[in-house]
């Protein structure tokens, strides 16, 4: 056990069951007595509902029970509540209207719930929510944020009737306007960050049953965060104690932000199953998925960078409209404000930042976090300037970077983070290198001779991630902490099982733990066991988002290890009759030092559960220990990353040739997950640059892009192979000196590449290409520009 | 009103299994609720994800583009027949996990079916030719370059054992 386990690229513990089909999805349980729900949708993007009827559906054969927002009311269900509290500019709360889990007299978006079928099977109950009749009162909707704020829209909830949400804002307005009015030069963009749908490749799914006998309800749901479903489902909506509730997230197939939320079917499930008394599972169709999971994205931003005459960045100004939906999700508010506007000082020395964000209801499903929430929005916002401002100042993108990086450490940014560590030069420098810069004139040349234009482009991002000290975030809105728990419990035998209040939706964390706790325990992999993803089995957590995992999750490990470890001392000394004092231990060996006395890891839990020869005066048997771990600053994970397209005039298709990034997520575990989990952020984040655009008729609010046909998630021949190295800054302030790495590449990637077609086209007058930079608009954008030119 | 029943016999991976079943069921509903073999997925029901991919004589189908009285009288392979009898992994199924080619596991068991089909048919594919056999499999969490990866060291280490 002398080679290290953290660096090492261990295979995944959790692979064989998903390679022999024996993972366990919410959708695989099917429980004694099981029937199925089918919920009835809005067709219409808004409508009053005048009547519902539920005769036929209720006689169909195999339905047990038909429910509708009045069912729901009478039961006393409340709305989905929403866990960050936003304060607007005039010091008001943000608008929380209701949302209801079933409609009540209104629908707001194509896909909101408005009654629910149970039957003995998933069909019968399909066929009969065919049979529930509702009458609706069509309204007007609307589905751009812009146009939801002007004089005459129409208005979703009686309580914002702008269907403005907060006006929000950071920064000292009057500061940054001053340094504008200094400027040498100043480089404006107007751009769409567009509206992405999630789709992670398991649809959502939930299964609630009430047992009569614990009086006690178990849902098993697709979910990110089992205890925050728990605290949200049974405090803020059913009123049942937290006890009485189990939440069992078990394998979960992908989540990328959208199972983090609340959802009114986990609630409806739960409810309906009491009333039933049978479990009630409902599983998405990708239609549904399409529809009703919270979608991510859908900014529209005008930003503006003000530069001395050496490039210098001397002030920001970014005024942003975010879509929220129809209804506040989950942590929708803190998306484009806190996760957003703290990151617009990127890896630079922007003195002065004011930001505002106003944010819309619209007729649309609920927008919240996606992967990189709010920070690939402000990356996009930060290198799309910076990469327009030094072709516009004629300086090289990489000088105009270097002549504003942040070098000193900790640094305080001007809109409220502060950096602990970083060095942004060495992954810039490592990329250029990587990528072949130097090479590109003629790779560009050797393209123009082919017809084709080549473009590079650069992004060099930073993200906040091992969300969040709980005090900070209470200070800006947040209802919960953000703490994370784990738990160590060592077997009489030496093996251990560990259970940790993180997630884990194919980030690997029952082998990157497991390295872990092995690491520091002397034990191989195979002897420590990782639990997730149960209320009934881990003592608390708040669950995986942000890229917290390692970072916060792994800390409270680390935490309770060195528990074990203090106590294991005390054992340690009294086996060896020595002074505590005396006893050092390393990796699974307690020694008395300047002694050959040692006693392995394995003696000391053993003696710990036999305490024949123990310390009973002193301590308790057995060797358990829990501990919370509440993070002291983010970390600031950052990269630089270099991309090179191939455009093709004649048809505006995009090809990108190399992808190279260098990443800074501080210390590495596991190497090997580390790159799956960049590939996929990469992946994710070129999906939006090219391919991925969530559409709503501007009419009639529906959906337009509602499968797979229509909205296109990348697939294996529209990506590279990527160039991928890391530099390494140790995180300052965890033991483990972990920053995070899930969501990088997807906040990373969309400038990258947004900035090389620009680059490819900037010759011929294109400034700006909207995402997704489709063939088709590529090439509009070619045409308008040779237009102008002619 | 009840639905009408077909007699289906299909052999699942080696094991034929008789059923009465309705003209509308699925093969992948029949696979995953009747037979419980639940390591076949469903993805989108129409037939673009991939992931609830079968071999139908040895050919790679979806599940979900099937009714289960099309399979009547044919062989059809779930994940579940992929490894030995006694549970040990086969040379692809291994070769995933050294190059990590799964993360959440949902896209799993149609991609390594896809990676069969394709190694059966040509034993050393190009990574473009491996790109393309997998083009019909959406995977949202690994971006397939270790998908990719994974077929290839899979196509290599069979190439050796069969030398």
């Amino acid at each position: 056990m002398s080679a290290s386990l953290i660096g090492a690229r261990v295979q995944r513990k959790e692979d064989y069951r998903f390679l022999t089909g024996a993972g366990q999805y919410t959708d695989d349980v099917i429980l004694p007595h099981q029937s199925y729900a089918a919920f009835v949708r809005s067709p219409h993007a808004h409508a009053t509902i005048k009547s519902i009827k539920t005769d036929k559906a209720k006689k169909a054969p195999g339905v047990l029970g038909v429910y509708t927002g009045e069912d729901a009311a009478a039961a006393k269900l409340g709305g989905l509540p929403c866990g960050w509290l936003i304060t607007d500019v005039n010091g008001q709360p943000m608008k929380e209207p209701p949302h209801p889990v079933l409609a009540q007299g209104k629908v707001r978006y194509v896909g909101d719930q408005v009654a629910v079928v149970v039957a003995e099977t998933a069909e019968q109950a399909r066929d009969a929510a065919e049979l529930v009749e509702v009458n609706y009162d069509v309204l007007p909707a609307v589905v751009d944020a812009a146009k939801a704020t002007q004089k005459g829209a129409p208005a979703l909830h009686e309580i914002a009737p702008d269907n403005t949400c907060y006006v929000w804002a950071l920064g000292d307005k009057a500061a940054v306007d001053a340094a504008f009015a200094k400027a040498a030069h100043v480089t404006k963009l107007e751009f769409v960050n567009n509206r992405l749908i999630p789709n992670a490749i398991e649809p959502r799914a939930a299964n609630g049953s009430y047992n009569r006998a614990e009086d006690g309800y178990t849902l098993y749901v697709a979910n990110q965060n089992p205890h925050v479903e728990r605290l949200l489902m049974t405090a803020f909506v059913m009123g049942l104690p937290e006890h009485k509730v189990r939440v069992v997230a078990p394998d979960v197939g992908g989540g990328f932000g959208s199972k983090i939320f609340l959802y009114p079917e986990d609630v409806v499930v739960t409810w309906a199953s009491r009333q039933l008394g049978r479990p009630v599972k409902w599983t998405a169709e990708r239609s549904e998925s399409f529809l009703t999971d919270a979608h991510g994205r859908d900014h529209h931003t005008i930003a503006e960078m003000a530069m001395d005459k050496d490039g210098k960045f001397v002030g920001m100004r970014v005024h942003t409209t975010a879509n929220l939906g129809a209804y506040l999700s989950t942590f929708a508010s803190a998306v484009p404000t806190i996760l957003y506007a703290t990151l617009l000082s990127g890896q630079y020395t922007t003195p002065l930042i004011y930001c505002e964000v106003k944010a819309v209801f619209t007729n649309t499903a609920p927008v919240d976090a996606l992967r990189g929430a709010g920070r690939p929005e402000a990356t996009y916002v930060v290198e799309r300037l910076v990469e327009t401002a030094a072709r516009e100042m004629k300086l090289d993108p990489t000088e105009i970077r270097r002549r504003n990086f942040v070098r000193q450490f900790p640094y305080q940014t001007a809109v409220a983070l502060q950096y602990d560590t970083g060095n942004y030069e060495a992954t810039l420098d490592a990329a250029l290198k990587m990528a072949d810069v130097a090479g590109f004139a003629k790779r560009k040349e050797e393209a123009a001779k082919r017809g084709k234009l080549r473009g590079l482009g650069y992004a060099a991002y930073i993200e906040a991630c091992g969300i969040a000290p709980s005090a900070v975030a209470g200070s800006l809105g947040a209802r919960a902490g953000l703490f994370e728990a784990g738990e160590i419990r060592v077997h009489p035998t030496g093996s251990v099982t560990v259970f940790t209040g993180s997630h884990s939706h194919g980030q690997g964390h029952e082998t990157t733990f497991a390295q872990v706790v092995a690491d520091r325990l002397g034990l191989s992999v195979e002897n420590v066991d990782i639990v997730h993803g149960d209320t009934s089995k881990v003592l608390f957590g708040m669950g995986t988002y942000g890229s917290r995992s390692i970072a916060v999750g792994g800390t409270a490990i680390m935490k309770a290890l060195d528990k074990i470890i203090d106590k294991g001392k005390k054992i340690a000394a009294h086996l060896m009759e020595a002074s505590e004092g005396d006893v050092e231990y390393d990796k699974g060996i307690f020694k008395v030092s300047g002694t050959d006395k040692q006693k392995a890891f394995g003696e000391i839990a053993f003696a710990a559960y036999v305490p024949h020869n123990y310390p009973h005066d002193k301590l308790e048997p057995g060797l358990n220990e829990n501990a919370f771990y509440d993070p002291s600053n983010f970390t600031f994970p950052a990269g630089s990353y270099v991309c090179e397209v191939e455009i093709d005039p004649d048809t505006g298709q995009t090809k990108i040739v190399n992808f190279t990034a260098v990443d800074d997520f501080g210390k590495i575990i596991n190497p090997m997950i580390v790159e799956g989990q960049v590939h996929g952020g990469l992946t994710h984040g070129i999906g939006q640059a090219l391919t991925e655009g969530c559409r709503y008729d501007p009419d009639s609010g529906q959906l337009v892009t509602g499968s797979f046909t229509d909205y296109c998630i990348p697939r294996a021949d529209d990506v590279p192979s990527y160039q991928l190295d890391t530099r390494e800054t140790p995180c300052t302030h965890n033991p483990l000196g972990v920053k995070g790495c899930g969501e990088a590449g997807a906040i990373g990637a969309p400038a990258a590449v947004m900035n090389a077609i620009t680059d490819a086209l900037w010759s011929m007058g294109v400034k700006d290409v909207p995402m997704p930079a489709t063939a088709q608009t590529v090439w509009k954008a070619i045409q308008n520009a040779s237009k102008k030119a002619a | 009103m009840s639905e009408a029943l077909y007699p289906i016999t299909v052999e699942v991976n080696g094991v034929q299994r008789t059923a009465q079943v309705p003209a509308r069921l699925s093969l992948v509903d029949w696979l995953r609720d009747e037979l419980r073999l639940t390591g076949t997925h469903v993805g989108c029901e129409h037939g673009v994800c991939g992931a609830c991919s079968i071999l139908l004589d040895g050919e790679a189908v979806r599940a979900c583009l099937m009714y289960a009285v099309q399979a009547d009288a044919h062989r059809v392979t779930t994940v579940e027949g992929l490894a030995a009898p006694d549970g040990g992994l086969s040379v692809l199924q291994d070769s995933f996990c050294e190059a990590h080619g799964l993360q959440c596991g949902y896209c799993t068991s149609g991609m390594l079916v896809a990676a069969q089909a394709l190694l059966d048919a040509n034993p050393r594919p190009s990574d473009d030719e491996i790109r393309a056999a997998i083009g019909g499999n959406l995977c949202r969490c690994t971006g397939y370059q270790q998908i990719v990866e994974a077929i290839r060291l899979a196509a290599e280490r069979l190439q050796e054992k069969r030398a």
